[in-house]
C-alpha cells in the first residue's frame, strides 16, 4: 500500500453563534493516499460539508478552525496565510460543488472560465490554455470539446456543466479534488457516466479524492474507504467492505437498513427513531446515543475508540459482531 | 396490496396532453408571424393515458424534463391540459372541478413543504383552513379536528400553534400531508414528496405514507426520480420519458424483467448497496431538451437497439405480457 500523501488529525471547527458554540467537526482524522477514493457518509448537520470545506481554509467568520493539523505532503495547511492558500486551492486542492450552476459564472463563457482557472497559478500563452482546457474536457467525455469552449453556461445541460465543472478542477493538475455531492443533482443515467469518467481520472491520473454525500449507495460502487460521521464527530472508518459488508457501528448499521432495497417492497422501512439532536446542546457522549437502541449510561458520559482491523475503527461502547 | 381490475379506476388519463408556450407581447408576436416563425412550444406532456386503480400506488418515475411534475399538477387539478381528457372515478374532470366540494377529492403533498405551505400561516390554519371552508368540520370543532389530524400524520397536539419555519424538514413534510388528508382525499399524489429530506427522515415519511394508506385504503400517486423508493412503494409503474410514457408495468415485473430500452437503462444507472466496485459503463448520449426532442421515438439517439424506422415512427403503447406494456418498436414483445 503507498504512503498518505495527505492527513487530516484532531480536527475541530467550531461556529461561534449568537445562540452559542456549534461543534460542527468534532476531533476527526483521516489521511488518504494516491488513487483513493475515501467517502465521507452523513445526513445533513453530520459535518462532512464542513470537513471539507475545513481542509480548502474556507472557513469564515464565525467559523473557526479551533484546533488539529491539515497537511498536504507534509506541509501544514492550517498554518498558511490567506494567500499562500491561494495558491493551494485550484492548484493543488481542486474542489467540485454540488451545484455546478453557482460554481460556474453564468455571464462567463466556459473557456473564459477555464482560462482564468489556468491564469491565477501561472503565465500560459494563450494557445497553450485553449489547449489544456480542451484536453480537460475530453478527458471528461465532453463531446466536440471546441466547440464547448465559447459556451456560456446556461446553453449546457447539468451533466456538461456538472463535467465542466470537473474538467476545470482537473486542469492544474490537482494533487486532491474533493467532491461535495457532485452527482446529486444529476439524473441517474447522467450520475453513472460522470461517475465513471471521475473513477477513471482518480486511476490513471493517481489522484486522491474526497467524495462527501449522503448516498451509501453511490459511495459502495466507487469507494475505496467510506468514513461515516454523525453529529459532527466520526462514528466508524473502514475501506468500502468492512462499512458495507461488516458495519460495527449502530449508526452505520440503521443508516444501511433503512435502504428501501435492504426492506421487504410494500413493507414498512426500518428505521431509525427520533431525529439528530442540535450541535449546541452535545455533551461529551455519543451523540448518536439518545436513538440508539443499544445505548447504555457510558454512552452518554464517554466516547471511546475501538480498533477492529488496521483499517476498521469504530466509535462505540457497544459495537455490533460482525 | 393491488385491488382487482374490475373496479372503475379512481383515475383515468386519456391522451393527456399539455404545451407550454412562452409568454409573447405583441411586438414578439408580430414579428414572429412576419418572419413565419412558429413560437417554441415545449410538448411536457405528450399524449399519456393511464389509469389509478383503486386502492393502489400508482409509481411515475422518469428523469429531469421528463414531464412527471406536470402530468401530476394535471391530474390534481391544478393545472388546465392542453388536451386529452382526466377522469375521477368516471367523471370528467370539468364537472367535478365545478363542485368546489369535490375538487378535493384529489389532493396533492410537494417536494418542498417550506414552499408549498404559507409562511404566514400557524399550522393550525394551515390544516384546519380547508375542512372549516368547505363544511368538512363545523368551526367550533376545527382545533380538535386538527389535532387529530396532526396525531394520524405523528405530529404532537401541541405543535397546532407553531409556524412552518419551526419545524424541521421532516416535519413539516408531516404538516404538508396533514393538510392534505385533512380534507379527506381519495388520491393523493405525492410529487418528490421525500426527495429534500436525509435518509433516516426519508424512511420516516415513507412508513408514515404506508401506515396512512393501511389505514384509509387511500389510492396514491407516488412521483420520483429514485427507483429504490419506485420499487418499494408502489404496486405498479409507469416510466417516462421527455413527455411520454415509454412502459408501464406491475413493480414486480419491472424491475425483474424491464421490457423498454429507457427502462433498462436506468435500472443499469440505479445506484445499489453492494460489495463490489461497480464496472461502470459510459453511457453515451445526453438528455435532449424538451424543446427539441428527436423526431419519431425519443429515444432513439441513445437507444442501443435503436433502427431507421425508429427516428420517423412514434411508438405507441403496446402489451407484451399482462400488466405490461411498453413504447418500442424493437424489444421483443412478449
Amino acid at each position: 500500500m503507498t504512503e498518505a500523501f495527505f492527513k487530516v488529525e484532531g480536527l475541530n471547527t467550531w461556529f461561534f453563534t449568537r445562540a452559542g458554540v456549534i461543534k460542527s467537526v468534532r476531533d476527526v482524522s483521516f489521511d488518504l493516499r494516491p488513487g483513493e477514493v475515501l467517502g465521507i457518509a452523513g445526513e445533513s448537520g453530520s459535518g462532512k460539508s464542513v470537513t471539507g470545506m475545513s481542509i480548502m481554509g474556507q472557513i469564515d467568520e464565525p467559523g473557526k478552525i479551533v484546533s488539529g493539523s491539515i497537511r498536504l505532503n507534509g506541509e501544514e495547511l492550517t498554518a498558511l496565510s490567506f494567500e499562500q492558500m491561494r495558491r493551494v486551492r485550484g492548484k493543488r486542492i481542486a474542489m467540485v460543488f454540488q451545484n455546478p450552476l453557482m460554481t460556474l459564472n453564468p455571464v462567463m463563457r466556459v473557456r473564459d472560465q477555464m482560462y482564468e482557472a489556468i491564469g491565477e497559478h501561472e503565465h500560459a500563452s494563450h494557445a497553450e490554455m485553449r489547449e489544456r482546457s480542451i484536453e480537460a474536457l475530453r478527458a471528461v467525455g465532453i463531446p466536440s470539446p471546441e466547440e464547448r469552449l465559447a459556451a456560456y453556461p446556461h446553453e449546457l445541460s447539468g451533466g456538461m456543466r456538472q463535467r465542466v465543472v470537473i474538467a476545470t478542477a482537473l486542469l492544474n493538475g490537482p494533487d486532491m479534488i474533493i467532491a461535495d455531492e457532485p452527482t446529486t443533482a444529476l439524473d441517474v443515467t447522467i450520475q453513472a457516466q460522470i461517475i465513471y469518467q471521475m473513477r477513471r481520472q482518480i486511476d490513471e491520473r493517481g489522484l486522491g479524492m474526497i467524495w462527501i454525500t449522503h448516498d451509501l449507495a453511490t459511495l459502495s460502487e466507487l469507494a475505496d474507504r467510506i468514513m461515516v460521521m454523525y453529529a459532527g464527530a466520526r462514528m466508524e472508518i473502514g475501506t468500502t467492505a468492512e462499512i458495507i459488508g461488516t458495519p460495527r457501528h449502530p449508526y452505520t448499521r440503521k443508516l444501511l437498513e433503512s435502504v428501501p432495497s435492504r426492506n421487504v417492497p410494500g413493507q414498512k422501512l426500518r428505521q431509525i427513531q427520533g431525529s439528530m439532536p442540535s450541535l449546541l446542546m452535545l455533551g461529551e457522549g455519543c451523540p448518536f446515543a439518545s436513538r440508539c437502541e443499544r445505548a447504555t449510561d457510558i454512552c452518554r458520559h464517554t466516547l471511546i475508540e475501538q480498533e477492529f482491523s488496521p483499517t476498521h475503527r469504530v466509535w462505540c461502547h457497544h459495537p455490533h459482531e460482525a | 396490496m393491488g385491488a382487482p381490475a374490475v373496479e372503475a379506476p379512481v383515475f383515468e388519463a386519456r391522451d393527456l396532453t399539455r404545451i407550454f408556450e412562452p409568454a409573447r407581447g405583441p411586438l414578439r408576436r408580430l414579428s414572429d408571424r412576419m418572419a413565419h416563425r412558429e413560437p417554441e412550444r415545449v410538448r411536457a406532456v405528450d399524449r399519456v393515458s393511464l389509469a389509478v386503480r383503486q386502492g393502489e400506488t400508482l409509481g411515475i418515475v422518469g428523469e429531469s424534463g421528463c414531464g412527471k411534475s406536470t402530468l401530476a399538477r394535471m391530474m390534481a387539478g391544478i393545472l388546465p391540459v392542453s388536451s386529452g381528457e382526466r377522469r375521477f372515478k368516471g367523471e370528467s374532470y370539468e364537472s367535478l372541478l365545478a363542485r368546489r366540494r369535490d375538487a378535493l377529492k384529489v389532493q396533492m403533498v410537494f417536494q418542498d413543504p417550506l414552499s408549498s405551505l404559507n409562511p404566514r400561516l400557524k399550522v393550525g390554519e394551515i390544516v384546519g383552513e380547508a375542512p372549516v371552508l368547505h363544511g368538512i368540520v363545523p368551526r367550533s370543532r376545527a382545533r380538535d379536528y386538527v389535532a387529530e389530524t396532526l396525531e394520524r400524520v405523528g405530529l404532537p397536539a401541541d405543535t397546532i400553534g407553531r409556524y412552518p419555519h419551526q419545524f424541521s424538514g421532516g416535519q413539516r413534510q408531516r404538516v404538508g400531508i396533514a393538510r392534505a388528508l385533512a380534507v379527506e382525499p381519495e388520491l393523493l399524489i405525492c410529487d418528490e414528496a421525500v426527495a429534500a429530506l436525509d435518509v433516516s427522515v426519508q424512511a420516516q415519511i415513507i412508513n408514515l405514507l404506508i401506515d396512512i394508506k393501511r389505514a384509509s385504503g387511500l389510492s396514491m400517486v407516488f412521483i420520483s426520480h429514485d427507483l429504490g423508493l419506485i420499487r418499494h412503494l408502489c404496486d405498479r409503474v409507469a416510466v417516462m420519458y421527455l413527455g411520454r410514457v415509454v412502459e408501464l408495468a406491475d413493480t414486480e415485473e419491472l424491475f425483474a424483467a424491464p421490457a423498454h430500452p429507457y427502462t433498462q437503462m436506468l435500472l443499469a444507472g440505479m445506484p445499489k448497496i453492494s460489495l463490489e466496485r461497480r464496472q461502470f459503463m459510459p453511457i453515451q448520449g445526453e438528455i435532449p431538451s424538451p424543446l427539441h426532442p428527436p423526431a419519431g421515438c425519443h429515444f432513439h439517439p441513445r437507444c442501443p437497439i435503436a433502427t431507421a424506422h425508429c427516428s420517423t415512427t412514434r411508438p405507441e403503447l403496446r402489451p407484451i405480457r399482462p400488466g405490461q406494456v411498453h413504447a418500442c418498436l424493437n424489444a421483443p414483445a412478449g
